[in-house]
């Protein structure tokens, strides 16, 4: 009994102090009282009905948002914890174990469970929409991507309290993270959970390569596509190529330390650096699969903002690609340092400042969108315009990394550190929210309030800068990255002292925003025309929140910025009078995904505690639900021509 | 949900290709398993067979599941599996060329 109550402690972390506590009691409280909350107002079978077994891509675009900000919530308290314990010498807030875990935590939440669900969600609430079709290509499967990301965050999440976190790094690099370093399930939980989001993303890219494809509207060619759809495009086919490579990698580790082999160990034969090879193979492109989607954002939002139409349409168009094929051969330069020679530094330098060009095409194109515009500058356009000085410091300093000889100076110092969060938070956040201000209306029917909104972007855009500046000068100085704590005297004090009060600022931005989501909830303005912003693509031409069939009669396509052009010429959404509806075919609502990605995770515990029957069991299950669907033949329903006319006429378009 | 019409690939009848192409890479796992565990070859031998079982299951994989010959868009087949060819012949071509270093430093 004594056994068991030891290995209990030690295994929900008891003897871990009183951060884990808090933890526990908070978590548990807010269990209770999501719990009990559901229970008293009777919502258990709402939300089963509307949101946990749901194939429609708005209210799965929805969850992804809603899990990125809580997620956005998690990594900002890990970047708040650090820069508490960074903020002077000497400190020991937190000791070195707990400060490895929180970095490791921080930068896989932020890249893995806050950006790609953010621009994932965006995915959904918009692309269907702007393409003029009423679902994606497969919504079952797009509910399973939602769902075993989800999983995945809450196994990934599950660390903090349960059996301790991982502490090698986002890029988790051998050998330090092979048993003999680091025993224990911590670095378990990121391999698998990283699996399985992983396996979620794969989906939703060929998903959404296949939407794109497949589904537009009669008369909406390539060339005709909102530029947010033409980057979902291109980043969905680096998603394709770029994930399984990630996928091989986590599995040979994952082999190496569930099952003992060799393939990354020093001892034995392995060989470490080709975790590194083959992580940065996925890694590198992913930080365009962030990046690409908040271009189409900004495209959206500066055109919109601007009313004018996108400056440079192709160009845009052929810069994406070009950047999508460079993203795949510039890997190396996350590991110049690892001395593979003059020759293939240089060829890796050369194509990582080629990148610059294309980038610096789309920057033009944007500024040329505004000149001679009408520009508005709503809370959107703030973010949009503000995204290109910030993105300019991340990405010239990009250009300074990729210089081999020269990053043996900067590589692994605060100077990257604020490289790669200028252009993440410049570039993929900043995008983010300027999608949160711009689509929110189109979502949940109204507008967040506009001086809320400057407020939350003056004071995050501010704080950011105040944080990250700094950090360029604390990398000049010869900060590395990843240390827990410096001795007084270098001189470094005071700059991080500054820095972390820049983190407040963002953390008080953060704060506003959540103020401004609650406070709109209640008072904000009812978008009742759908069209709030007087928009461009198709999306504007829905009520908002949008029906669930998306379009009761779909739309023929004359040509770009379909939906400006319908209003030219006064035509309706619904073509010309007197066409009559017919019943839609639209896919049922199906709780296997859910319970499928619920095997999914009991199949992950099992292998990140070695704990094999639950291994079996949870991929057993896993089976049986796939197979389960493959005998499913009532998989869709018809929505009657009554329902459609009762909702369009209600929405005023009959 | 179908927008456009679309023509739809229908199988009828038991999914032969299906089964020959699961038996078929299971066995070329198979086999590569049992060169690498069990067998005393060489590694260069051993690398070169397992070479070419990949390319096996290659060809499994488009011809017997993704139904590569069956497409009716070409306009995009085509170019994609150019792409396909040039992140391939990255990934593993890169990857050589970069790891090989390990003979320099040693
Ligand atoms: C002009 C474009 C860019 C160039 C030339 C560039 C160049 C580089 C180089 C050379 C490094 C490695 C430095 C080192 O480890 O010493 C690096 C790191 C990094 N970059 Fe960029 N970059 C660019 C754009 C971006 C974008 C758009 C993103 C993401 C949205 C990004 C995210 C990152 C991240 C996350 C790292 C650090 C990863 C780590 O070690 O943890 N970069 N960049
Ligand atoms: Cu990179």
């Amino acid at each position: 009994m004594n056994g068991f109550a030891n290995w209990a402690v030690h295994f929900f972390m008891l003897d871990e102090g009183p951060l884990i506590w808090l933890s526990d009691f908070l978590i548990g409280c807010a269990t209770i009282g999501i719990i009990v909350a559901l229970t008293y107002f009777k919502l258990w079978k709402w939300l089963w009905d509307n949101w946990l077994t749901t194939v429609d891509h708005k209210k799965i675009g929805i969850m992804y948002l809603v899990a990125a900000v809580l997620m956005l919530f998690r990594g900002g308290t890990d970047g708040l914890l650090m820069r508490a314990q960074l903020s002077w010498p000497n400190l020991h807030f937190l000791n070195a174990d707990h400060y490895d875990q929180i970095f490791t935590t921080h930068g896989t939440i932020m890249i893995l469970f806050m950006a790609m669900p953010a621009i994932i969600g965006f995915f959904n609430v918009a692309v269907p929409l702007q393409i003029g079709c009423r679902d994606v290509a497969f919504p079952y499967l797009n509910a399973i991507s939602f769902w075993l990301f989800f999983a995945a965050a809450l196994l990934f999440n599950l660390s903090f309290v349960v059996g301790g976190s991982p502490d090698g790094g986002w890029t988790s690099y051998p050998p330090y993270v092979e048993n003999a370093f680091d025993p224990g399930p911590g670095e378990n939980y990121f391999l698998v959970a990283l699996q399985i989001t992983g396996i979620g993303t794969i989906a939703t890219g060929v998903n959404f390569l296949l939407t794109i494809l497949r589904m537009r509207a009669p008369g909406m060619t390539m060339m005709r596509l909102p530029m947010f759809t033409w980057s979902v495009f291109i980043t969905s086919i680096i998603i394709v190529f770029a994930f399984p490579v990630l996928t091989v990698a986590l599995a040979l580790l994952l082999i190496d330390r569930d099952f003992g082999s060799h393939f990354f160990t020093v001892t034995g034969g392995g060989m470490p650096m080709q975790y590194i090879n083959l992580f940065w193979i996925w890694g590198h492109p992913e930080v365009y699969i962030v990046i690409l989607p908040a271009f189409g954002i900004f495209s959206e939002v500066v055109s919109t903002f601007s009313h004018k139409r996108l400056f440079g349409y192709s160009a845009m168009v052929v810069s994406m690609i070009a950047i999508a094929i460079l993203s795949f051969i510039v890997w190396v330069h996350h590991f110049f340092t690892m001395g593979a020679g003059p020759g293939v530094n240089s060829f890796f330098g050369v194509s990582t400042m080629a990148i610059a060009i294309p980038t610096g095409v789309k920057i033009f194109n944007w500024l040329f969108t505004m000149h001679k515009g009408r520009v508005e500058f709503t809370s959107a356009m703030l973010w949009a315009v503000g995204f290109i000085p910030n993105f300019l410091i991340g990405g010239l300093t990009g250009v300074m990394l990729a210089v081999p000889p020269a990053d043996y100076q900067y590589h692994n110092s605060y100077f990257l550190i604020a490289h790669f969060h200028y252009v993440l938070i410049g570039g993929t956040v900043f995008g983010v929210f300027a999608a949160i201000y711009y689509w929110w209306p189109k979502m949940f029917g109204v507008l967040l309030d506009e001086k809320l909104g400057r407020w939350h972007f003056w004071t995050f855009m501010i704080g950011f800068n105040i944080c990250f500046f700094p950090q360029f000068f604390l990398g000049f100085m010869g900060m590395q990255r990843r240390m827990y704590t410096y001795p007084a005297g270098y001189g470094w004090g005071i700059i991080n002292l500054i820095s972390t009060v820049g983190a407040v600022l963002m953390g008080v931005g953060f704060l506003i925003f959540v103020w401004n989501v609650l406070w709109s909830a209640r008072f904000g303005q009812r978008d009742t025309t759908g069209d709030p912003w007087d928009g461009r693509s198709l999306e504007w031409a829905t009520t908002s929140p949008a029906p669930e069939y998306n379009f009761a009669i779909i739309p023929t396509i004359k040509g770009r910025d379909a939906w400006w052009l319908m209003k030219k010429t006064g035509e309706s959404i619904n073509g010309p009078k007197g066409v009559p509806f017919r019943p839609i075919h639209m896919p049922n609502n199906s709780g296997r995904p859910i319970i499928m990605s619920l095997f999914f995770f009991i199949a992950g515990a099992g292998f990140i505690f070695q704990w094999w029957i639950l291994a079996i069991i949870g991929l057993l299950g896993v089976l049986v639900t796939m197979a389960q669907r493959s005998f499913e033949y009532h998989d869709h329903h018809y929505i009657p021509v009554e329902e459609i006319e009762k909702t369009e006429a209600a929405a005023g378009r009959l | 949900m179908e927008t456009k019409e679309h023509k739809f690939h229908q199988e009828t009848g038991f999914p032969w290709k299906h089964v020959i192409g699961l038996l078929l890479s299971l066995v070329l796992t198979a086999i590569a398993f049992w060169l690498a565990l069990a067998t005393h070859q060489p590694p260069a031998v051993v690398i070169t067979i397992i070479v070419v079982l990949g390319f096996g299951q290659l060809l499994v994989q488009l011809y017997m599941f993704m139904h590569f010959t069956e497409s009716d868009d070409r306009a995009w087949q085509v170019p994609t599996i150019y792409f396909a060819l040039f992140i391939a012949f990255t990934v593993v071509g890169g990857s050589i060329w970069i790891m090989s270093f390990r003979s320099i430093v040693s």
